[in-house]
């Protein structure tokens, strides 16, 4: 068998084109997938007027904030381009130049201060969208509704503290500041004690009765009023989130892409190569001059995996080194990302087996590796709710037939400390491999055929 | 191994069907040590069939195959190389494949035996055919066989190639190899073969030397026996029912 490895090293070796393709598929994807993880989203670009006076305070809850302080929360969120008017602003999104405009009015902070007084205003802000590509149009209105919707909940919250605030000065008294002076407020139970301390002092009769509902009323309206403050502050945010994670931890976005790039490089290097050696086996007429004595279709197969996880591991190993430059990996588990590389690539280097004993031709071969490995690894990465239940449970079979998944599972799980275990997807890559196995076998019967 | 066998191969009543279509019907003979056999006859004769099945490749529905002593060597009708490998490569791969205690001694005595010794370095691909396909008959011998099987060993030769091959081919023969080849042209198979076997349908119509061929020939076909060889042999089948 050593023999035939060797062998099929310096087949490789002689094909430059190939052994290219080996060593610069790995290092392509590294980088695109470093660049991917290593860098945030690209910002929509955003024409900003600012027409808010800048030494304007909001000021809401008896709390001030600089007016700046919106502009650069703004601007952190969405590329923004500085325009002098509205008419620039509309001619900027008009040409393409920018994705969408956000217009604060002078008025803005005036209207937003006036929400805490007696005659409160509506604040308004204005979006101008180029609807010509509609996927960054809906990123535009993403990103600005989310800010509005922010700056919505700030405000909110103060204007909900202070009316709390008001009260519990109606509940128990105290000073309001009015005009730059100070009004003592008496409050509901200082009221209620001095009507009851002066009940007694009253003769029985309809005055005394008359008291004694003006205090009732007052207590009640206390007690009510108690009632009413926390009501108010969850009026701000009415509805809170409670998140809980279930079926499993999901990894980090970077190392859940790290594992789709390996696995997917596991998977073309393994499937490709053992798929298209076996077949070149025919093509060279070699098949049934080895298998007359020399050396049996079971010892021949296992060869072929032999030579696509030696190959896969190597490559897939270069592949996460070249990574290493964008995102650090715990190299302390280089023992589990073996494991899972070793066992992904025997399966998907087994299923390679099988396509190449049924396809028979080099380029029958390669086109029926892509035409199946691409799909399949595009099912694997669909999430659940993505489709149909219907849908999801054929996608689930497909997928988990096909040893794609089950390796990106180990890869992950490999990858990621705080993953999943890596027990499941090695077995289910073992049995994978077995199947796949006894396949290529039945398979290589056609290839006996002279 | 059987003791009453002194030939160094014999086939008995070859039956070989696929589906309903019977390739071989009943085929027997035998080929002697140092004996150049030539198995000839029209397209779809069964020749490749008959050559697989002596080769051990296919498994007969009927009949069996005896051999004397000794390996079966193969060399297939299409050059069973490596050609991306050079010639030296090729021959020290199957040399390694067939578990020879010196790999590299054998491969320079084939080296030697097919005359390439001067191109071991060279990529198969780059080589003529007829040097290929003596690289591929090389390969089949490295198993030191006492019968040699040819399946169409000048297909796709020049007339020079040709003649290099059956120089090869008959000094081989002459230090004791039993050599077995198929071919469907007749003229070939008269000058090369010792003894001539010719299928036809998977039938065994003929089974003796050049001499006798040309003799029943012109018994069974005497308006074509003024005529070619060839001629002849195709009126020849054609009083058979073929």
């Amino acid at each position: 068998m050593r023999w035939l490895l060797l062998k099929d090293l310096q087949i490789l070796r002689r094909s430059p084109l190939q052994a290219v393709l080996l060593v610069a598929y790995p290092i392509l994807i590294a980088v695109l997938v470093g660049f991917a993880v290593s860098r945030g989203p690209e910002k929509p670009r955003v024409a900003f007027l600012n027409e808010v006076p800048a030494d304007s305070r909001v000021s809401v809850g008896g709390q001030q904030l600089p007016a700046a302080g919106v502009s650069s929360r703004i601007c952190s969120r969405v590329e923004c381009v500085d325009v002098k008017n509205r008419d620039e602003a509309l001619e900027k999104v008009e040409s393409g130049d920018v994705l969408g405009a956000l217009v604060l009015p002078a008025d803005l902070v005036t209207k937003i201060n006036s929400l805490s007084t007696l005659a409160p205003g509506t604040p308004k802000v204005e979006v101008l969208v180029n609807e010509e590509d509609p996927v960054k149009a809906s990123l535009v209105d993403e990103r600005i509704s989310t800010l509005l919707a922010q700056a919505n909940l700030a405000i909110a919250r103060r204007i909900a503290a202070e009316g709390g605030h008001y009260l519990n000065l109606l509940i128990d008294g105290g000073e309001l500041p009015v005009l730059g002076q100070s009004i003592h407020i008496l409050g509901l139970r200082a009221t209620a004690q001095i009507l009851t301390a002066l009940e007694p002092a009253l003769p029985a009769g309809p005055l005394r009765t008359s008291l004694q509902q003006v205090t009732n009323f007052a207590g009640e309206a206390r007690d009510n009023l108690n009632i009413a403050g926390p009501l108010i502050e969850r009026l701000a945010q009415p509805i809170q989130v409670d998140k809980v994670a279930v079926g499993g931890s999901s990894p980090p976005l970077e190392i859940f892409a790290i594992a789709v790039a390996a696995t997917l490089t596991l998977a073309f290097v393994t499937v490709l190569l053992v798929a298209g050696s076996l077949a070149l086996e025919r093509e060279e007429n070699a098949f049934p001059r080895l298998t007359r004595g020399l050396i049996s279709r079971e010892a021949l197969l296992a060869e072929k995996v032999l030579l696509g996880v030696g190959v896969g591991l190597i490559v897939t190993l270069l592949m996460l080194a070249g990574l290493e430059i964008f995102v650090p990996l715990e190299w302390s588990r280089i023992g589990l990302w073996l494991l899972a590389i070793l066992a992904g690539g025997a399966a998907l280097a087994a299923a390679g087996a099988a396509l190449g004993a049924a396809a028979r031709e080099v380029r029958a071969v390669s086109l029926l590796a892509f035409m199946v490995t691409l799909p399949v690894a595009f099912l694997s990465l669909v999430p659940s709710g993505a489709v149909g239940s219907g849908i999801f449970d054929v996608i689930g079979v497909v997928t988990a037939v096909f040893p794609f998944k089950p390796a990106l599972q180990a890869m992950t799980a490999a990858l990621d400390s705080a993953g999943p275990g890596i027990g499941g997807p090695l077995l289910h890559l073992a049995i994978l491999m077995v199947a796949y196995g006894l396949l290529a076998r039945l398979a290589l019967r056609r290839f006996a055929a002279v | 191994m059987d003791g009453t066998v002194t030939a160094a191969l014999q086939a008995r009543e070859l039956v070989k069907r696929y589906g309903e279509r019977e390739a071989l019907r009943g085929v027997s003979f035998e080929a002697l040590a140092g004996e150049l056999v030539a198995v000839t006859g029209p397209n779809g004769a069964g020749k490749t069939t008959l050559l697989s099945i002596l080769a051990g490749i296919l498994k007969p529905d009927g009949g069996e195959v005896v051999v004397a002593a000794g390996e079966v060597g193969w060399v297939p009708q299409q050059a069973a190389l490596y050609r991306r490998l050079t010639v030296e490569e090729n021959l020290l791969l199957f040399a390694r494949l067939e578990g020879h205690g010196d790999p590299r001694a054998s491969t320079e005595e084939m080296l030697e035996l097919s005359g390439l010794r001067e191109r071991r370095g060279e990529i198969v691909a780059r080589l003529s055919g007829g040097n290929q396909q003596r690289i591929n008959i090389a390969i089949g011998l490295l198993s030191r066989p006492r019968v040699l099987l040819l399946d169409e060993p000048s297909v796709g030769l020049d007339p020079r190639q040709r003649a290099r091959l059956w120089k090869f081919v008959s000094g081989l023969a002459e230090r004791g190899t039993t050599v077995i080849f198929s071919t469907h042209d007749i003229q070939e198979a008269e000058r090369y073969g010792g003894r001539l076997l010719v299928l036809a349908d998977g039938e065994s119509l003929f089974d003796g030397s050049p001499a006798e061929l040309r003799e029943a020939v012109r018994r069974e076909a005497p308006e074509a026996a003024d005529r070619d060889f060839e001629t002849a042999f195709v009126s020849f089948l054609h009083h058979r029912g073929h």
